[in-house]
């Protein structure tokens, strides 16, 4: 019993990033029905970022910030310069601007910072600490972080006049333009807002899994299947998504297929769910009228 | 018309011949996996050109096939030429099932599924349970097979002209089939799902076979693969490999069975001019040839190619009957039909959303 608490426990701790990620590629589909198949490597590419801030003698915190205004900027800029001409694009061809800008950041951070497996810094104090040393300083920080970091993008999608006007401007771009709400500038800020907190989890997750050009791939899949199981076009959904399938992930790692098929399991619970239940357990289903 | 496409066959048959005795081994050998990759990239053609399906996980169809190949002939001692109808069935009756759910999933969702799917195979790959066969991690070695009948060829040269046989016995087939009803009905729901099925297609039928042909495909070139590169493992099948096939089907050209030919040679050959480029970066020249593709010619170098010819034509036609009636024939009338048939036109291609 006390190994099952033990695989939930550090389940939520590794939900918590997917959970970012999934709430990171949920808010690009909301505004756009693009599924961002380089929200991963982004991520990485800002894990370096801070890598490098850190490595310049900065402190954690700081370089934490300024990782995440960068990542903003430059996700701001992505959306700008490729996606804007892609908006009403058909699948095939932002799928492939997509894999694209995949393969470009994938070999970019490769050649700025080596292919080396590096160690990544953590703001935590290490050591087993809480639930008799069933969860790591480390892994009990990082799920704060994420906590506050979904906290305040709910609140301010909530209770801000620019988050609703975000809100509107993905729910109906139409009406939005009308009533005065800069509907690219909202979708770019919406860009922006994923990047950083895609690089968010970056830095929360470096630690765990050691920093390579690769590091997110997994991630990403397991993001998608949190995305999937949540509902892909709602945020609480994609949250609670992320957690469920970190929480799956370990359990069937520990008792079902053992940890060489963790990835595997991504794979059946997005065929599950989207044969199961395609709108995802609280997407809305979609009717269209043909 | 018929007559011209068998006669132009033919020669291009006679042109991919010459090489076998003017090249060295390793160019041959290079020659032969462009053949690989175009079939591969043909498979991915016929189901995300011509049907509308997009998937990025080809790679796994690939790798399944190169695997079967490799079990049979290393462990079962199976001659190398009797593996491939073996990898295309193994192959088909997978695609077939995976066809099965992605039913239901239009566009964006078989996108990421297929994903997910080639992700995870190099995981499964290396699965203990499977070891005994596969031989995990290690991977497997192929004997490079000799040329038959005492004939007089190095086994590059044999291997090619094997590979070319095959490669233009499915390029005909594909031809066919693209061509005939089949084709036709497979091109009615890539543009408009609902008129298909009025007009009396069984599209969930269909949609799945052209899964598993195109597995079949792409599985037969991971089997051509493993016997001309002589060796499977896991690490060989990751997500690049399924990257790289879309990237091909992408640069040669969506909805062509030629375009495939050259998405094979830009596989091929573009990674080592990449290098050149830049030494360290190569995916991110691979990634900016991709989204220049994507915005500056959508329909692929093949589609490059045929509206070069038809200008051409029309250049050549309009000097005969002067210069009157050019601004008529501007070059978007006749662009715009074929941008639509090539699948990257405002509607083609999408499947609904679910």
């Amino acid at each position: 019993m006390e190994g099952v608490l033990h695989q939930v426990l550090s389940g939520i701790a590794s939900g918590g990033i997917y959970a970012s990620v999934a709430l990171a590629l949920v808010m690009i589909y909301q505004a756009t029905h693009h599924v961002n198949f380089a929200q991963g490597e982004m991520a990485t590419f800002s894990t370096y970022i801070a890598l490098t801030l850190i490595n310049f003698g900065l402190p954690y915190w700081i370089a934490f910030i300024l990782t995440v205004v960068i990542s903003f900027l430059i996700g701001l800029l992505i959306e700008r310069v490729l996606m804007r001409p892609m908006m009403d694009a058909p699948v095939l061809a932002s799928v492939g601007v997509f894999i694209g800008l995949l393969l470009i950041i994938n070999s970019c951070t490769g050649w700025a910072f080596d292919y080396m497996i590096k160690t990544f810094p953590t703001p935590f104090p290490g050591g087993p600490v809480l639930f008799s040393g069933y969860v790591s300083g480390h892994e009990l920080g990082a799920t704060g972080v994420t906590l506050v970091v979904l906290l305040a993008v709910y609140l301010f999608f909530r209770h801000t006049k620019l988050g609703l006007a975000m809100r509107a401007a993905a729910f109906n771009p139409v009406s939005a333009r009308l009533v005065g709400i800069r509907v690219g500038w909202m979708l770019a800020l919406g860009w922006g807002l994923a990047a950083s907190i895609g690089a968010v989890a970056g830095m929360m997750v470096a630690p765990i899994v050691y920093l390579d050009p690769n590091m997110m791939a997994g991630i990403l899949l397991y993001a998608f299947a949190g995305a999937l199981l949540g509902g892909i076009d709602n945020p609480l959904g994609a949250v609670l998504g992320g957690f469920a399938v970190g929480i799956i992930e370990n359990l069937a790692g520990a008792y079902v297929v053992g940890t060489e098929l963790k990835l595997t399991v991504a794979l059946v619970i997005i065929v599950a769910v989207l044969v199961v239940k395609p709108s995802g357990l609280l997407g809305r289903t979609v009717l269209s009228r043909v | 018309m018929a007559r011209n496409a068998a006669l132009a066959v033919l020669v291009w048959l006679a042109v991919a011949f010459v090489p076998t005795f003017l090249f060295s081994d390793y160019h041959l050998f290079q020659l032969t996996m462009v053949i690989v990759y175009a079939i591969a990239i043909l498979g991915l053609a016929i189901l995300t050109g011509f049907n509308g399906q997009i998937s990025l996980g080809h790679g796994a169809f690939y790798a399944i096939g190169a695997y079967v190949t490799a079990i049979l002939t290393y462990q079962y001692n199976v001659p190398y030429w009797a593996t491939l109808p073996v990898s295309a069935i193994v192959c088909a009756v997978v695609g077939f099932l995976i066809g099965l759910p992605a039913l239901r999933l239009g566009g964006l969702y078989l996108a990421l599924t297929t994903f997910a799917l080639a992700v995870a195979v190099p995981q499964l790959l290396k699965h203990n349970a499977l070891e005994p066969w596969t031989g995990g991690v290690q991977g497997l070695v192929i004997d490079k097979p000799d040329a038959p009948f005492g004939l007089d060829l190095s086994p590059d040269q044999w291997l090619y002209l094997f590979t070319l046989f095959i490669g233009a016995l499915l390029f005909l087939l594909a031809w066919n089939v693209v061509r005939g009803r089949i084709g036709r009905a497979m091109m009615a729901i890539r543009d408009h799902a609902l008129a298909a099925e009025a007009m009396g297609i069984d599209i969930a039928l269909l949609k799945t076979r052209t899964f598993a042909l195109s597995a079949l495909y792409t599985g037969v070139a991971g089997s051509l693969g493993a016997i001309v590169v002589q060796f499977v493992a896991p690490d060989s099948f990751g997500i690049f490999v399924s990257i790289y096939f879309f990237v091909g089907l992408v640069c040669g050209g969506v909805a062509s069975i030629g375009g495939a030919i050259f998405g094979g040679l830009f596989i091929e050959f573009v990674p080592n001019l990449a290098e050149k480029v830049s030494k360290a970066a190569p995916g991110a020249v691979y990634g900016v040839i991709l989204i220049a593709v994507m915005f500056l010619m959508p329909a692929g170098a093949a589609g490059f190619v045929r509206s070069l010819v038809v200008r051409f034509r029309r250049g050549a036609k309009s000097a005969d009957i002067g210069a009157a009636n050019k601004g008529e024939s501007g070059s978007d009338t006749i662009a715009a039909p074929a941008i639509v048939r090539h699948g990257v036109g405002p509607d083609a291609g999408v499947n609904r959303r679910l």
